[in-house]
């Protein structure tokens, strides 16, 4: 049996994997943040605690889903769709080996970049229909912090474009045989890894749903499963940024032939996995307007003169 | 390839539609997202691309989150609703109708003219840069120099 791309094998092993892969994300980030913090994290259900993510997933599926009667219910039941939406569709481009992905695209950056786009729309609508404060408070400041950081997303981004000569993430990763793009592109690997973190709004840039301040933010009136499409869509983010940041920057599937391409695809994925945790243990959260100033006074000129300094150096060559 | 073209593009018309007659401004304003997305497939499948993803990136995704910024800002609640219905008399329907009735029919008529088998040729990205940055440059100039106007002034107008 062989893997080609878009076969329906290939599909339902992509999807089958994107989503237990984010589901256990939530065990392995309390563990990794626990042993970080010296103490033991989640090990009382199954073998280290493996099935609390079981456990987890029947106490929410089996709560009950309530829709406050003041909100409005369209979009209130819109909202979680779109993000698992977007960030699944965003997946198809992604390859994830040499013969292993849903489709060949030759815009897949620019569908990347305009599935992170709408992604917004689920953090804004869901803090909107919900007719409360703190979630009117933190969808305000998901929808400035995820327009902003999408911008300097996608001009971090040119520079690996115009060294491979292609939107299509195939190419690219192809491109990547003889150097990997973190060495020639290594201002725009770090710019796309701060903006990527604030596209998925993980920690330190949770400002949307800073607890202290604002309860959970856009999804203060959510519960159950509803609750739960959020939470997993932030870890499928998390997930997608790691993958992205594999394929453009550090050579995809590409890795000495002891091991099979798809295992290096995951390995480098999961050390980006586990450096996004990290940075959540070890970086506090900043305030609103410090992060705006960040991104528009700093990384967006930042990576201007990134692409500049690419395309200078591209021409004389 | 043509169903997905006439599908895209009814779903186009029918949501623009509900866009005017829905009266609770953020579901209208979901129906111009889907309208926009739609028009986004329509270029896709007429072998545009860049087109495509410029559709969605900027008109779905940017302007459009803008607009619902500031429709979260306005708090706009039942009051504009009720106001909306008011406005919504089927006597308003009358004279836009008209016109667009004479500018369907002067639509169809001009489509009918001209030749009915349509190859579809892709327009890759590169095609689309290299025409941007080539005898269009001036073009693109102007529109920069425009945004940046329209930037320095924004900006004057905030810092009041």
């Amino acid at each position: 049996m062989t893997l080609e791309v878009g076969s329906g094998l290939t599909i339902g092993l992509i999807l089958g994997t994107v989503i237990v892969v984010a589901a256990m994300l939530i065990w392995v980030e309390r563990r990794l943040l626990s042993f970080w913090q010296e103490r033991l994290g989640p090990n009382r259900v199954g073998p280290f605690g493996l099935l609390q993510v079981v456990a987890d997933m029947i106490k929410i599926f089996t709560k009950e889903d309530w829709v406050p009667p003041f909100a409005d219910r369209f979009s209130f039941v819109l909202a979680p769709a779109i993000i698992m939406t977007v960030i699944l569709l965003s997946f198809a481009v992604i390859p994830f080996g040499p013969n292993v992905g849903v489709v060949e695209s030759n815009i897949g950056v620019l569908f990347i970049l305009a599935m992170a786009s709408l992604g917004a729309y689920s953090v804004m609508l869901g803090g909107l229909s919900s007719d409360n404060k703190y979630a009117l408070l933190g969808s305000l400041r998901a929808a400035a912090q995820m327009v902003s950081y999408e911008v300097f997303m996608g001009i971090s981004l040119l520079g690996v474009v115009a060294l491979s000569g292609s939107f299509n993430l195939r190419t690219i990763v192809e491109a990547q045989e003889g150097m990997w793009f973190f060495i020639p592109q290594f201002i725009g690997f770090v710019i796309f890894l701060i903006a990527g973190v604030a596209e998925s709004h993980r920690l330190p840039f949770d400002i949307p749903e800073a607890e202290q301040e604002i309860c959970a933010g856009y999804h203060t009136e959510y519960s159950g499963m509803k609750f739960g499409m959020f939470f997993v869509g932030e870890y499928l983010g998390l997930v997608l940024v790691s993958s992205l940041i594999t394929v453009l920057f550090f050579g995809g599937w590409m890795g000495p032939s002891f091991l099979p391409p798809i295992v290096w695809f995951a390995l480098k994925s999961g050390v980006f996995i586990a450096f996004f945790i990290l940075l959540r243990a070890a970086i506090p959260r900043p305030r609103y307007d410090q992060l705006m100033s960040y991104g528009w006074l700093f990384l967006l000129p930042l990576s201007l003169i990134n692409l500049l300094v690419t395309g200078a150096i591209i021409l004389s060559t | 390839m043509i169903t997905l073209f006439y599908l895209a593009g009814a779903i186009a018309v029918i949501s623009t539609a509900a866009v005017i007659v829905q009266t609770n401004i953020v579901h209208a304003l979901l129906y111009l997202i889907l309208s926009l997305l739609a028009v986004a497939v329509v270029f896709y499948v007429l072998g545009a691309p860049f087109a495509a993803a410029l559709e969605a990136i900027v008109y779905a995704g940017a302007i459009l989150v803008l607009f619902l910024f500031v429709i979260m800002m306005l708090n706009l609640g039942q009051h504009t609703r009720d106001q909306e219905r008011s406005w919504l008399s089927a006597r308003m329907f009358v004279a836009p109708g008209i016109m667009s009735a004479l500018l369907l029919g002067q639509f169809l008529n001009v489509m009918s003219q001209i030749d009915q088998d349509m190859t579809i040729t892709r327009v890759g990205v590169m095609e689309v840069s290299a025409l941007l940055f080539g005898p269009y440059v001036l073009a693109v100039e102007l529109a920069s120099i425009l945004l940046l106007a329209g930037l320095v002034s924004a900006y004057h107008l905030a810092k009041k």
